[in-house]
């Protein structure tokens, strides 16, 4: 039974952002790579299946600059994923040519019974390419998942929306769940198993050699920005009744959102 | 001429206030405006659709579509874009639109962006501004080899005004094809909170550390309650246990972009910073005058939430009565 969970490689939540000098993208000098946050609730999820699940054997997988990706599958590795492989891929694809070339990979390795991937990614915060993988393979997905439960045919999960709501979902598996934050405690990776992921083969696979044509790049970025300088702070004086009141009227007459 | 397709959303049989934005946007464009509603709510709020500028309604009044299933709506969605003939789709960035989205758009081969600040359509071409790295900056995303773009706005980023109740749209009552479902929604289950979502609300009202225990966000609902606000937090009291995941604002929180927003004991982590630096007014109260919240401030107060609070309350409670 194969599991896959889909990852990417991020900087930091950290990371203090700076632009590159031609606005063609972010200045990605001195940044510091993670795993997506949301990705480590997909890969302990992921493999807390496979803890319960005798013969599951958990792949992570990646799209994205072989040389940097990789790091997010050692980490994957370390928690207790089996397999890796990385598709070797230009910097900035889009979330559609992106999806194509994680379900190919996916079919080439035989299909999933299940597929985790984080809710969102917190670079491009697209929240698209889970729900597009699961369109390419033809199987039910539900994003924005923080409870999960298990049997052979299904899986039933708890979806979060609006307003602290939530949706009940039954799914037939082969599925795919996009994972929210109260899914699960990540775990640490133990020493022993980073030590075990150095070692492990990472399978590579070129993005070029999957056919996805160029048309399938629907999206590009430019024109990066930082948002405006907001103008100093109006720091309010004297005793507590004094700023109260001086706020109320500062939003009322000069901001006038009152 | 292309057409502009709106996906919209009602809540209590009244049209969302994102998807009149969508619908009124849409009619500046000067592309024929077709509205998509589908559920028995749809039904009697479709004469809202044309209030708000849809000249056309594909209305599926059918309860199946009464709670969103992502197999389900992706056909439909998915035949509405081809029956209108859009070249351009609206959809807001919900928990619904960004989840059926980007499924339609694999199922089509079109574009979606996401989570779109501003959005500028002259002929063809569609330009949209939006956050990257949870606000930390601003991207201007395009279409490529996208014959359908689809656009998710997020709410409060374009103007509203009041209701046209003289004009009219043609309804065309449809019916989508139903796939076999492998995808069963079971169970709604309603949120504590009868307000607004962070992401759609107009006043956020958020707490931190500073609260000492999760008791104190009481003092918050008091305010919230005054002004009609919705409460958020900061990541530090979300992993306390203090509150759910589903209040908190930042990187790997809610992005929210109220008119007001208002911090208190929050210290702000750059985390939290970009998640509500889009507010338009923001308040800091804290009682470290170098608590970084303060560089993104409007206005601060340097002091003790627990006396300031209750009494903003009171004072707002006077002012809001008249």
């Amino acid at each position: 039974m194969k599991i896959f969970v889909c990852l990417k490689q991020v900087p930091d939540t950290e990371t203090k952002i700076k632009i590159a000098a031609d606005g063609s993208g972010i200045d990605t000098a001195g940044i510091k790579w993670v795993m997506n946050p949301y990705d480590e609730h997909a890969v302990e999820e992921a493999v807390k299946f496979k803890e319960k699940n005798a013969g599951a054997q958990v792949f992570a997988i990646t799209s994205g600059p072989k040389a940097r990706a990789v790091e997010a599958l050692r980490t994957a590795l370390a928690m207790g994923a089996d397999e890796a492989i990385v598709i070797n891929s230009p910097e900035n694809l889009d979330a559609y040519s992106t999806a194509k070339a994680l379900a190919q990979a996916i079919t080439a390795e035989g299909g999933a019974h299940l597929i985790f991937a984080g809710k969102l990614s917190i670079d491009a915060n697209q929240s698209s390419v889970p729900q597009m993988v699961a369109e390419f393979l033809n199987i039910p997905h539900t994003s924005v998942v923080s409870k999960t439960e298990y049997t052979a045919e299904n899986v039933t999960v708890e979806r979060d929306v609006e307003g602290g709501a939530k949706e009940v979902v039954q799914m037939v598996n082969p599925s795919l769940i996009a994972a929210n934050k109260g899914l699960n405690m990540p775990r640490y990776a133990s020493l022993p198993g980073i030590m075990k992921a150095k070692k492990k083969v990472i399978k590579e696979v070129e993005f070029s050699s999957l056919g996805i044509a160029g048309t399938e790049q629907k999206v590009k970025y430019a024109g990066f920005s930082l948002p405006p300088e907001k103008p100093a702070v109006k720091l309010l004086t004297g005793d507590a009744a004094s700023q109260v009141s001086q706020l109320i009227t500062a939003l009322r007459d000069e901001a006038k959102v009152l | 001429m292309s057409k502009v397709l709106v996906f919209t959303e009602f809540q209590n049989g009244n049209l969302k206030r994102s998807s009149q934005e969508l619908l009124q946007f849409a009619a500046t464009t000067g592309k024929p405006v077709v509205a998509l509603a589908l559920g028995s709510q749809a039904k009697t709020g479709a004469a809202q659709l044309a209030h708000h500028g849809a000249q056309e309604v594909l209305l599926c009044a059918d309860t199946a579509y009464d709670a969103y299933n992502p197999e389900l709506f992706s056909v439909a969605a998915a035949e509405a874009i081809q029956q209108a003939g859009a070249s351009l789709v609206l959809a807001s960035a919900s928990s619904s639109g960004k989840d059926l989205f980007p499924r339609v758009a694999a199922k089509i081969g079109a574009g979606v962006v996401s989570d779109g600040t501003e959005i500028t359509v002259s002929g063809d071409d569609v330009k949209v501004k939006k956050p990257m790295y949870a606000g930390k900056c601003f991207a201007t995303a395009q279409f490529e080899n996208a014959a359908t773009k689809i656009v998710l706005m997020r709410a409060n980023q374009l103007p509203v005004a009041a209701a046209d109740t003289s004009k009219t749209a043609t309804i065309t009552e449809h019916a989508f094809t139903k796939p076999s479902l492998k995808t069963l929604i079971k169970e709604v289950v309603k949120g504590a909170s009868e307000k607004l979502d962070l992401t759609e609300a107009n006043v956020v009202v958020s707490g931190g550390r500073g609260l000492k225990e999760a008791a104190n966000f009481s003092m918050l609902n008091d305010l919230a309650s005054v002004l009609g606000a919705t409460v958020g937090a900061s990541r530090a009291v979300v992993d306390a246990g203090w509150v759910g995941h589903s209040m908190q604002v930042g990187q790997t929180g809610k992005t929210v972009a109220p008119t007001l927003y208002i911090a208190v004991g929050i210290s702000g982590a750059i985390q939290h910073l970009a998640g509500m630096s889009g507010s338009k007014v923001i308040v800091a109260i804290n009682n470290d005058p170098n608590a970084p919240i303060f560089q993104k401030a409007t206005y601060g107060i340097v002091g003790d939430a627990f006396e300031i609070v209750p009494k903003l309350t009171e004072e707002f409670k006077k002012i809001l009565a008249h």
